[in-house]
């Protein structure tokens, strides 16, 4: 029971670490419908970001809790700015032009990224600090659980229950959603799309930043790949929720991070990725708009 | 029709013109003298996920060279390097080996994962090229002896399996053994040997055997299973990065089981990020390095030079540049003349005074069994 | 004089704000780009590496590259809506002279023949790398036109083609190994394995459209990739399979550079079937029922096209190309691992298609070898060139969206009363995704 129980904590940690790059993932989605292939790329530079920040604050005697909150801090900053101009440059010129288009600037842009920081940087795994301090109470309880696994999983369901409150009840919310539907429209009815289209990238690249911070906090290194496989898996956790959907995404994220782990306690680690397209697949064919995603009308 | 006509030559043109641009970056090559430099291919990853693997051979190729170009050159001729990216992909490294030939090289200081190595070694043997590779170490390279041209100075995995089961039966006389791979070229090589030697010896039993994914973002699973196994010792075949996530996980749930590893993990920089988890895990790898003079040298040059230790395999590339370019101060720059000093010749490297036997092996490169003592790895005796 | 003037004075003005805009923009950026440009984390040191000189760099680029962006947006516009633009007339003088040239039918035969000597002197003239190298975009040349039956002709976003190459590939690797099967009779077993194996994963997702479709067949892709990695005693796991045998003319024994030229030929022979199978294809009534389907699937139906039915071959025919592609890469590598079948190679596979041009032969074929024989020439700059290539194809995608060669549709050509009347309709529309 105990194994099972540490199984499940382990695909929780996992849950929360994709949710935290899937919400900006569907978020982006959501409004322009791209799959966003630099969006783990951003969370890398995000990462990079607070290494750096970090290692400077730390001349200046800080202590840890103000690291880690002004490292996140800047690291948000920085990645929402690296969002925003992104898509000034390599998205909005294609939006009119064919779906695939985007994909492909996508992709140019998430290699050019990765390659820029490891020219600029460098090509060799670095420490990241523990930022994260440890918590005595977690000790005390039965199962074994880390304070960073803990910071990361609430912080998954702040940022969560924040975007959610962000786009229901707020007016640029109100204008993301009118935007997702119809962006003639929304147009038309003087919905600034293009200032959208920049909030949303800025918030997602914000969240992914914080995730890079988080989650390089727990993994304890970083390079410039780790954006890559992670974004992968976060497309994969957006899709198998239902992509554009933030409630799906942590959804698919939880499912995914479970699937994983428990098929990797009990069957094989070897298989562990095989196990997390698997259940993407048979979920996919039950149900082909994802876990909580919106069925797709047809247009006649 | 027209339109499918105008199509077609378009692509015509566009065809023509690349052949053409093809065509005229390949003439004018072909002086050759007794002053033209001497020219060194450097070939593995330089970009892409496995870039860290091959940048640093990269980095000591152009130190060692440097400093003989600084000399005078090997017999008056500069060396000349060529350093060429093939993101360890077999069909990649393939043309990467025809560039080299084209481009006249004498040698190749290369590859650096077995796959490529295998994928590139017939063309290099037809073109009579010898390739000293400082870290594919599949051992059928030089085992099944297709590849007489073929050098290396890395172990190859089973001797390296070898001497890791050797420890661990008989020094720490561990009986349950968990076996754990990165799923890589060299990591699984090495768990595969290891686990065979443990079944062939009968005293140890495996009693889990399985692969981690490089860069997964928790191994909480795998560690949940390793526990609930109860070993005497873990063997990991596989780099660095992933080893000091696994000890760092495995040590702050409270396992204190035993951890040795290869020479993909006897690294400084597995030190430095695995933190005080690193400390008492053992890892083989080659004997000497941390005392001996050049490589001391080496490291601290490195440091000088590019602002950052050196990575992986950085000390294995340094030996092969220094081997083969004694290799050709002594034979020449003909094949046979090479592999010959090779063969012959002890060399002075950062792994220690080295020379190849018949199949390509160093020799001189003992291993011995380190563990990491207040932070720093020691030899162990 | 005045005349002059008052064209020069507002592309004065133009650039004056261009060069505002660029400082702008450079400043942004050496903001932007400071901890990543300027600071390097030596934690080895546990210290903080600065390099001023960086900046300077960050901000000389971009306002140059900046100013040119600008420049070359601007005459995408002028050049897109309205022909007579000042940037588009040069284009369009050569677009009309070859407009005249090509209705000469001894001009077509004439760049037929010039590409025949080309190619036919090509490996001899070319030397080993480029031979090499050609062959290389070659079978990304047969691998993008195979995708381009799925996406181009079929309007699936497929993104798990590498697959189809992976079984070839492993086909041809293990039937030799085990049955001594030679590269020509494992040819058309590749092809078939390819094909069906395509066709298999190709029933469960038929319900799932755009990027639903495009995940789960990355999912099949990789799932794939893993179980060739894992299932060692089968596949040799990610030591991979070697002395893979190269195609030889039966009964001859050939030197390696005489196998390389060999397999050279063999490529372009099989591109030409290709051409030619896809060609057909596109004529066919199943090249019509592709067009009708991808337009609107329900009118389509409603017209009488099976749909499933329609899909399926599509999805079957493009895995049968990457099956001999696969078969021709063992042999060719001689070495086969899993690694060779990332993600990463399914996604250039679909830049070749995209990049090119969507649904165009000619199109395909320039993506491919643009494509592949970019990143080898840019050799040079070794440590850049990923860099490079990821700009480029941002670039691309920015300036030239439906490709380098864009498809056209059929079209008759309409006398001018009749285009007069039918103004609306012009046939000359780029395909939508």
């Amino acid at each position: 029971m105990n194994y099972f129980l540490n199984l499940v904590i382990g695909g929780l940690t996992r849950g929360s670490i994709y949710a935290l790059l899937a919400l900006g993932y569907t978020m982006v989605y959501g409004i322009i419908e791209l799959i966003n292939f630099a969006h783990g790329e951003i969370y890398m530079i995000g990462a990079f970001t607070a290494l750096i920040v970090a290692l400077a604050l730390s001349f200046l005697g800080l202590d840890g809790i103000s690291i880690l909150v002004i490292a996140s801090l800047i690291a948000m900053v920085y990645s929402a700015a690296y969002g925003f101009t992104m898509e000034k440059i390599a998205y909005k010129p294609v939006r009119n032009s064919l779906r695939l288009s985007a994909l492909i600037s996508a992709i140019g842009m998430s290699l050019f990224l990765q390659n820029y920081v490891r020219l600029a940087q460098t090509s060799n795994f670095v420490p990241f600090p523990t930022l994260i301090p440890e918590m005595q109470f977690l000790q005390t309880l039965p199962v074994r659980i880390n304070s960073a696994q803990v910071v990361i999983l609430t912080t998954t369901a702040i940022v969560m229950v924040a975007l959610t409150f962000l786009i229901k009840f707020t007016r640029i919310g109100k204008s993301m959603r009118a935007a997702s539907q119809d962006k003639t429209m929304a147009m038309l009815l003087g919905v600034n799309v293009n200032r959208v289209i920049s909030v949303t990238f800025v918030i997602g690249s914000a969240t992914a930043a914080l995730g890079g911070v988080l989650i390089s906090s727990f993994t304890g290194q970083i390079n410039f790949y780790i954006g890559f496989m992670a974004g992968i898996k976060a497309f994969v956790a957006a899709v198998l929720g239902g992509i554009g959907s933030i409630p799906g995404a942590v959804l698919g994220s939880f499912v995914l991070g479970l699937t994983e782990s428990l098929g990797a306690g009990y069957i094989s680690s070897d298989y562990e990725d095989v196990f997390a397209f698997a259940i993407l697949i048979i979920i996919l064919i039950l149900k082909p708009s994802g876990l909580l995603g919106r069925p797709e009308n047809k247009k006649v | 029709m027209k339109s499918r006509n105008k199509k077609l030559v378009l692509a015509v043109a566009v065809m023509s013109v690349l052949a053409l641009m093809v065509l005229l970056t390949s003439a004018g090559q072909g002086e050759r003298a007794a002053t033209a430099p001497i020219r060194i291919g450097v070939a593995g990853p330089h970009s892409g996920d496995l870039a860290t693997f091959g940048l640093p051979t990269v980095n000591a190729s152009r130190m060692v060279a440097d400093r003989i170009n600084e000399a005078g050159g090997i017999n008056g001729r500069r060396i000349e390097l060529i350093v060429e990216d093939e993101l360890c992909q077999p069909e990649v490294a393939a043309n990467t080996a025809a560039k080299l030939i084209g481009d006249g090289v004498t040698a190749i200081i290369g590859h650096i994962c077995s796959g490529a190595t295998f994928a590139v070694l017939e063309t290099y043997l037809d073109s009579n090229l010898v390739s000293i590779s400082p870290s594919a170490t599949n051992p059928a390279l030089t085992q099944s002896g297709d590849f007489p041209n073929f050098f290396r100075t890395i172990a190859s995995d089973d001797a390296q399996a070898r001497l890791q089961v050797d420890f661990v039966l008989d020094t720490m006389d561990a009986r349950r053994i968990v076996i754990l791979h990165d799923r890589g070229d060299y990591g699984r090589g090495l768990a595969e040997f290891a686990r065979g030697f443990v079944e062939a010896d009968g005293r140890g039993q495996v009693v889990l055997f399985d692969g981690i994914t490089p860069g997964a973002v928790d191994y909480s699973a795998i560690i949940a299973r390793v526990e609930a196994a109860r070993p005497d010792v873990v063997m990991y075949g596989g780099y660095h990065p992933e080893a000091s996530r696994l000890i760092g996980q495995m040590r702050g749930r409270g396992m204190t089981v035993p951890f040795i590893s290869g020479d993909g993990v006897q690294d400084d920089a597995f030190i430095q990020t695995a933190g005080a988890a690193a400390e008492g895990v053992f890892a083989t790898g080659p004997m000497d390095t941390a005392d001996n003079p050049m490589a001391q040298d080496a490291t601290s040059r490195h440091r000088e030079r590019f602002g950052e230790d050196p990575g992986p395999f950085f000390m294995n590339g340094y030996a092969a540049a220094v081997a083969l370019f004694a290799a050709i101060e002594a034979g020449g720059t003909d094949y046979d003349g090479i592999r010959n000093a090779l063969r012959n010749n002890t060399v002075e490297t950062p792994l220690g005074p080295i020379r190849f036997d018949e199949r390509g092996d160093a020799m001189g490169v003992g291993f011995a069994v380190y563990q990491v003592q207040n932070g720093r790895y020691v030899e162990l005796r | 004089m005045s005349d002059t003037a008052q064209t020069i004075r507002p592309t004065l003005n133009r650039h004056v704000d261009f060069a505002r805009r660029s400082l702008l923009i450079s400043i942004w950026f050496a903001i932007l780009t400071f901890p990543i440009m300027v600071m390097r984390a030596d934690v080895a040191a546990r210290s903080i590496v600065w390099r001023w000189s960086n900046l300077v760099w960050v901000i000389a680029g971009t306002f140059v590259g900046s100013w040119i962006w600008r420049v070359a947006l601007e005459r995408k516009k002028n050049g897109g809506g309205n022909p007579s633009g000042p940037g588009s007339r040069g284009i369009a003088a050569v677009r009309a002279r070859i407009a005249i040239l090509t209705r000469q039918r001894h001009f077509t035969l004439g760049s037929f023949i010039v590409l025949a000597v080309v190619i036919g002197i090509f490996p001899f003239a070319g030397g080993m790398w480029q031979t090499n190298v050609m062959i290389t975009a070659l079978l990304y040349v047969v691998l993008g036109l195979g995708l381009n039956i799925i996406i181009g002709l079929g309007g699936m976003l497929h993104i798990g083609y590498i697959a189809f190459y992976a079984l070839g590939a492993y086909s041809y690797a293990l039937l030799n190994q085990q049955f001594g099967l030679n590269f020509w009779m494992a040819l058309p077993v590749g092809a078939l394995i390819g094909g069906v194996a395509s066709l298999l994963i190709g029933i469960p997702v038929l319900r799932l459209r755009g990027d639903y479709l495009a995940i789960v067949t990355l999912a099949f892709a990789e799932i794939t990739r893993l179980v060739l990695e894992n299932w060692a005693d089968v596949t040799g796991g990610t030591a991979g399979i070697r002395s893979i045998p190269r195609p030889t003319i039966p009964g001859m024994r050939m030197t390696l550079p005489q196998t390389t030229v060999f397999i050279y030929f063999t490529m372009i022979a099989l591109v030409v079937f290709t051409i030619f199978v896809v060609r057909r294809l596109e004529n066919s009534r199943i090249g019509r029922q592709f067009v009708a389907m991808k337009e609107d699937v329900i009118a389509a139906q409603a017209m009488g096209v099976n749909v499933a039915k329609t899909k399926l071959t599509a999805l079957g025919l493009g895995g049968v190309w990457a099956g001999m592609a696969g078969v021709v890469f063992a042999a060719r590598t001689t070495f086969i691992n899993p690694a060779s079948f990332s993600v990463w190679e399914s996604i250039i596979v679909l830049c070749t298609v995209v990049l090119g041009g969507m649904g165009s032969i000619p199109g395909v074929i320039v993506g491919a070898l643009v494509l592949i024989l970019v990143p080898e020439y840019l050799r040079a700059f070794v440590q850049f060139r990923m860099l490079l290539f990821g700009a480029i194809l941002v670039t691309m995608m920015v300036f030239r969206p439906g490709g380098i060669i864009q498809k056209r549709r059929r079209a008759y050509t309409i006398s001018s009363v009749e285009k007069q009347q039918a103004v609306t309709e012009s046939g000359d529309l780029s395909i939508e995704g």
